[in-house]
């Protein structure tokens, strides 16, 4: 009888545990200590090459000659150890890795905080820094203490104007920045089946933010109908009983559009409450909604309008914006007068593509908000696709119908 | 591992964008991640930490992995970090780079003498005395090795 956690790392919550790594990897803004940690730990090769991958995904394409060398430095060593090489343009780690690589009942470890984001296979996916990823590379294993588990349990479908990030936001309010520090999130409940894949990796992406080491769903009908689509085989895995450190309930018909604002993931309201703050910037994008189906629902309430403020939309990964095409999404966004960038991580972290000016507000779909993240002197909110699509077209803060998650 | 220093105050939810910003992480000069960090906070913090020990409050490190964070902080020349919390990848870097920690709500007093004890598991400042969650043996033992790399390599 164990929580999700304790079946995949094979210890009960308290325990130190040594596992193997099923997939392990970096990306160009972590990879560049990872290697120099990995060479000075005078390690020569890569012990599971073939679980290990570099993504250049944060600052890509490089925006200066500092990054360039550096980035350059990277792919040499990618090429000589002879490690998955992710290209630029190829788009964001955790999209990659869910795009029918990542299977229920790995561990997957990051030098990414944002690696939680694949717990939504029912993988144990958890980030860490730069040198732990060197040892990883170089013994193919690491240790963990095995984490208690807070079970967010939802109700019900969602019937309104909400839709998978204001369930994100809900919880990272319930729960606080470190409500689930050292701890593990299993998302549990009836309206657990009603989430598509798309929406279960925006809830596992955000565990981070209420400082969860992981956010995992179990695998069920919906993550192997969503591999197979990849032609990928995956097992389910059934619920047993266990024991939760704490629980927190969320009925999905009842929730509001939700933002957080003020530099802190957890400052969340409903929109309502912020509706007219006039906005410099919308940006849709990222490791928490940038895929297919967030693109959709942009296309679908841009479609025929025009933005009054400027918008940024950088899709998760090439393969969502060659169907984006295929599908005349981008043709509608860019008929609505959004810019459609390259696959990666975009605006997010403030280093490229759409840095703000001091003062500027950025309404955007990402997952953190922190003073000057995006640039000094600029504030982000971040909410649905939904409501910055409404939002995008009024030039405010403006809250959505239900209509427009349709 | 013991050792003191003198205290330097930060409050609770310390971001790591907040201790060394996204905009200088593309290079390999941890003297330039020194001399900005904490730089969004107060540009005149990173003058005062050789030698200080950081009393932060809790949830200290939340937010990205960048080992950046922890490198700046030693690199400045801090000799402890104190919070009731640490966000744990931070925790796992700071460990893995040789910072020590020690886990424990200390009332912090700016510019007074910090005391801390790794093995013991306490830190002490105007006669009071927080005792800490122990670390685990092999968590000392990569922090006594001075971080991972040098543990790594000793171990080959």
């Amino acid at each position: 009888m164990a929580t999700l956690s304790e079946r995949i790392l094979g210890g009960p919550a308290g325990s130190y545990v040594d596992v193997k790594v099923d997939r392990a990897f970096a990306h160009d803004g972590t990879g560049v200590l990872t290697r120099e940690a990995f060479c000075d730990m005078g390690c020569d090769g890569v012990k599971n090459p073939e679980g290990t991958y570099l993504f250049f995904d944060h600052i890509a394409p490089a925006n200066n000659t500092t990054t360039a060398t550096l980035q350059a430095e990277l792919r040499s060593f990618a090429r000589a150890k002879g490690l998955h090489f992710s290209e630029i343009g190829q788009g964001i780690c955790h999209q990659l890795l869910a795009e029918g690589i990542v299977l229920p009942g790995e561990v997957v470890v990051g030098a990414d905080s944002h690696t939680c984001t694949l717990g939504a296979f029912g993988a144990f996916a958890t980030g860490v820094g730069a040198t732990d990823m060197a040892a990883i590379w170089a013994s193919g294993g690491t240790w963990f203490r095995v984490p208690e588990t807070i079970a967010i349990r939802l109700k019900g479908r969602f019937t309104g104007a909400a839709e998978a990030k204001d369930l994100a936001l809900a919880y990272v309010r319930e729960l606080g920045m470190d409500g689930a520090n050292y701890r593990a999130l299993e998302f549990i409940g009836d309206g657990v089946e009603g989430i598509p894949m798309s929406g279960r990796l925006t809830c596992s992406n955000m565990s981070v933010e209420a400082g969860a080491k992981a956010g995992l769903f179990y695998s069920d009908g919906v993550t192997t109908g969503y591999l197979a689509g990849f032609g990928m085989e995956a097992s389910r895995q059934e619920q047993e009983p266990c024991e939760y450190a704490s629980e927190v309930e969320i009925d999905l018909p009842r929730l509001p559009p939700l933002i957080a604002s003020h530099h802190r993931v957890d400052r969340v309201q409903e929109v309502a409450a912020m509706a007219g703050t006039p906005l410099d910037e919308v940006f849709v994008g990222t490791c928490t909604n940038g895929r297919l189906e967030d693109l959709e629902r942009l296309a679908r309430i841009l479609n025929g309008k025009e933005v009054r403020v400027r918008t940024i939309v950088v899709p998760a990964s090439r393969r969502v914006l060659v169907e984006a095409t295929r599908r005349g999404i981008v043709e509608t966004l860019l008929g609505a007068g959004c810019v459609v960038g390259i696959p990666g991580c975009g605006p997010c972290l403030g280093a490229h593509m759409g840095v703000l000016g001091e003062g500027e507000v950025c309404l955007s779909t990402a997952n953190r908000n922190f003073t000057n993240r995006m640039g000094v002197g600029g504030e982000i909110l971040l909410s649905s696709v939904a409501t910055a699509g409404v939002s995008a077209i009024r030039g405010e803060v403006t809250v959505p119908e239900a209509e427009d998650v349709r | 591992m013991f050792g003191e220093g003198k205290a330097v105050c930060v409050g609770k939810d310390m971001d790591t964008d907040r201790i060394i910003a996204g905009r200088y992480l593309r290079t390999k000069d941890r003297n330039l991640w020194a001399a900005h960090v904490f730089e969004d906070l107060d540009p005149k913090l990173a003058g005062r930490l050789k030698g200080a020990v950081i009393i932060a409050g809790s949830n200290m490190g939340c937010g990205s992995s960048r080992e950046q964070a922890a490198i700046a902080l030693k690199t400045a020349g801090v000799a402890a970090v104190i919070a009731p919390s640490f966000a744990r990848i931070f925790f796992r870097n700071a460990i893995n780079i040789g910072l020590p920690l020690v886990e424990c709500p200390l009332s912090c007093k700016d510019g007074a003498v910090v005391r801390f004890n790794l093995e013991e598991g306490w830190a002490e400042l105007d006669g009071e005395r927080c005792m800490a969650r122990p670390l685990s043996p092999k968590m000392l033992e990569i922090l006594r090795a001075g971080g991972l790399v040098p543990y790594w390599r000793n171990r080959r």
